[in-house]
């Protein structure tokens, strides 16, 4: 298996992309080799569990990706490794959506890692603000932390979604953008577990260094 | 004019800029730019000006397969060869005809499916597409050219055939089909460098509510604004402008720098509209 070969030759920290079927994992992984950090796909308990830091992506509804994870018999070894081992968790789009404990698309709880809910956007009267939120936002960093404080001054990052994750904690904020007169959050991070709405994957250098900091993030116990 | 705003932290940030958008034409694995849909110039290798655009941090880039349609094969490998090396949104277009081919596509590592001839003769297959892979990544690119006795009608099949509807009302039709997001091509503007047809584009932006791509005729940054600012399109794209330097027409790859777009633009119209 790739991931045992990986640490059976390197002895490197190894980033497991979960692989269950939703979104471009493949764009992950290609970043990662651009880097030389080693990285690969988990698609099982067992890879999950060779993984030290474990990437959750996802694009498409809140209730697929809960009802993939769960078909895929991947739930409990996301919780084993992530809540019991205190693996580094880093969420990317859908895949930080689903961090939350629910959301308005759909019905299914979600991780509940992060308290709060994913909601849909709501703008002030008048704006032309479409839906989705596709393109380049330029984001703000709200909160000083490991995973943003190497990122250049105006990062800016490729978005797609319809849906955006309201933490309830605002300590749990750490990159936030402006859409349609509001503030949402782009990022969060609550302990060991990170996420991001945007793109890193698509978002050239700026994305390309977050990944980085993700593979020498140590939030310690 | 800069534009910053803060957040309710109190942080400033930049604000919404519109996307810039190459568009590389590719047959044969190679890399040309026509003008007016003929005058095929070659202009380079495909993975070699992905990696520059790539190095250029481009908004996002698109890539049409002009023979696939006709050869009726996508070319997979070399697909999966770029996208290795573009670390920013890719859209690819060129005889998807199924929604297999589209699901190998995003696969590969592209987030849009781009629609043209298949989308004319078969506006059923963009709901197909749409369901599977969501609104947000399927794109339908209209090829608008303007007769003399009939005004702008949709091309297809290279323009070499002719709907009856107008662009607008395909524009509709696409946009209940499910489309995400149109490109709005103008077939007699392209390779001219000329301008957009912002009477066009304006056109389908007032009668579609997903975003519009202007495409045909750009030949500078100017251009570029005029068709988000005079056109209402939600991004600009262009061929000969990013691939062809000077009064020659010398291949040379290119793209404004991002300070430049941000001066020019001025700030987006999208996320915060004048107040």
């Amino acid at each position: 298996m790739d991931l045992e070969r990986r640490r059976h030759f390197g002895g490197d920290i190894v980033i497991g992309v979960i692989d269950y079927g939703i979104g471009n994992i493949g764009s992950i992984l290609n970043m990662y080799r651009r880097l030389s950090i080693p990285a690969a796909r988990a698609h099982d308990a067992k890879s999950i569990a060779l993984a030290d830091r474990l990437i959750l992506p996802g694009v498409g509804a809140f209730d697929h990706a809960m009802n993939r994870l769960r078909a895929l018999n991947l739930e409990q070894p996301l919780v084993e490794n992530v809540l019991v081992r205190r693996k580094p968790v880093l969420g990317i789009c859908l895949g930080m959506q689903i961090l939350a404990d629910g959301s308005e698309e759909g019905r299914e709880a979600g991780l509940g890692w992060i308290a709060g809910r994913v909601k849909k956007f709501e703008f002030e009267a008048g704006s032309a603000a479409k839906i989705p939120n596709m393109g380049w936002r330029y984001v703000a960093k709200d909160a000083p932390h490991p995973l943003v404080d190497s990122l250049p001054t105006d990062p800016r990052f490729y978005f797609l979604h319809s849906y955006h994750l309201a933490p309830d904690d605002r300590s749990h904020r750490v990159l936030t953008f402006g859409y349609g007169g509001g503030i949402f959050v782009a990022g969060v991070a609550a302990g060991h577990i990170a996420g991001v709405q945007f793109h890193p994957e698509k978002s050239h250098r700026y994305g390309m260094e977050l990944l980085r900091a993700f593979s020498k993030w140590n939030p310690g116990a | 004019m800069e534009s910053r705003r803060v957040t309710d932290s109190g942080i400033g940030y930049r604000e919404f800029r519109p996307r810039v958008i190459p568009v590389l034409l590719m047959r044969d694995r190679q890399l040309y730019k026509s003008t007016r849909f003929a005058d095929h110039r070659y202009v380079g290798d495909p993975r070699n000006a992905v990696r520059i655009f790539n190095g250029k941090a481009v908004d996002e880039l698109v890539l049409l397969d002009i023979g696939a349609t006709a050869r009726g094969a996508v070319e997979f490998d070399v697909l999966k060869e770029i996208a290795a090396d573009a670390f920013m949104p890719l859209g690819y277009g060129g005889g998807i005809r199924t929604p297999d081919q589209a699901r190998q596509i995003l696969d590969i590592g592209f987030e849009k499916i781009i629609l043209g001839t298949a989308a004319a003769e078969d506006p059923d297959l963009v709901t197909v597409i749409a369901d599977l892979t969501g609104s947000s990544s399927t794109t339908v690119c209209i090829d608008v050219k303007r007769k003399l006795f009939r005004g702008a009608r949709v091309t297809y099949r290279n323009a070499d055939k002719t709907l009856s509807l107008r662009p607008a009302q395909f524009a509709k039709a696409l946009e209940a089909a499910g489309a995400g997001e149109l490109i709005v091509q103008s077939v007699d503007r392209d390779g001219t460098m000329t301008g957009y047809d912002i009477e066009l584009i304006a056109e389908i932006a007032d009668a579609v509510r997903i975003p519009v791509i202007a495409l045909g005729g750009a030949s500078s940054v100017a251009d570029l604004c005029a068709a988000v600012a005079a056109g209402k399109a939600h991004a600009a794209a262009a061929g000969s402008m990013f691939v062809f330097q000077g009064p020659h027409r010398a291949v040379l790859i290119s793209y404004p720098e991002d300070d430049v777009l941000i001066k020019s633009f001025g700030g987006g119209t999208e996320a915060f509209p004048a107040s």
